[in-house]
């Protein structure tokens, strides 16, 4: 099983990709979001975890924005990384 | 009562009207409508502006903001329909149509939710004109007209 990560619109650019899967470690029934913070550094390098740490970014899981970084994750869930939104 | 779209193809604003004017069905007075237009940079080529969004998600954004306008207004019926995808000057990109009873709330409405959606809804902007492109981001202005609709309240 794994954790869908988006990436969207600039943070899509900085990091050259709109979807990267995590694998949730055999036996595990899921992993916190910092753990997920780590793979994504070792996964796209520091420049790119710079980009998706920088203030105005904006997390949402399973399309709800969250608030902090303690948030448990579970396979199957879908993670995105929102830079600052400007619709109308 | 409200029928909220988002769409790459362009829309009619007499087409939306009339589709909204039949769902009325004489309980409103008053219609307020918003259009937003791709306005021309004059950079040193042609402007484009492509927006993108997060599908499930923006719509639930756009949900919930004309559901907090119901609360603060009483509507009759609102439409919203925003595009996305690649877009050239004059063309249009969002329309918020919004029916009450009287005047002020349809007009106050219609204001909440554009406000709004230029800085609480997930859409991504980015604007290039030849070689140069960048993303856009809500402006200060932006930001202070949804803060103060938002702590507005009723």
């Amino acid at each position: 099983m794994v954790i869908r990560v988006l990436f969207f619109a600039s943070l899509r650019e900085a990091v050259g990709l709109d979807l990267w899967e995590c694998r949730v470690p055999e036996g595990a029934a899921g992993m916190r979001l910092d753990a997920l913070l780590a793979a994504l550094r070792q996964q796209l390098g520091a420049a790119g975890h710079c980009a998706l740490t920088a203030e105005n970014v904006r997390i949402a899981v399973n399309q709800e924005f969250i608030d902090g970084k303690a948030v448990e994750l579970r396979a199957g869930d879908e993670v995105a990384f929102l830079p600052p939104v400007t619709g109308g | 009562m409200h029928d909220l779209r988002i769409q790459t193809e362009d829309f009619s604003m007499q087409a939306e009207w009339e589709r909204l004017r039949r769902r009325l069905a004489g309980d409103a007075g008053a219609v307020a409508a918003f259009v937003g237009l791709v306005r021309d940079l004059h950079g040193d080529g042609p402007t484009t502006l492509t927006l993108e969004h997060y599908p499930g998600m923006t719509e639930k954004g756009i949900a919930a903001i004309v559901e907090e306008a119901e609360r603060r207004w009483s509507l009759a019926a609102a439409t919203v329909v925003h595009r996305v995808g690649r877009l050239r000057p004059a063309e249009q990109i969002v329309l918020v149509l919004t029916a009450s009873r009287h005047r002020a709330e349809a007009l106050a409405a219609c204001a909440f939710i554009i406000d709004c959606l230029k800085t609480e809804a997930v859409f991504w902007k980015k604007e290039s004109a030849g070689d140069a492109a960048r993303w856009v981001e809500a402006t200060g202005e932006d930001l202070k007209r949804a803060a103060k609709q938002m702590s507005a309240g009723r």
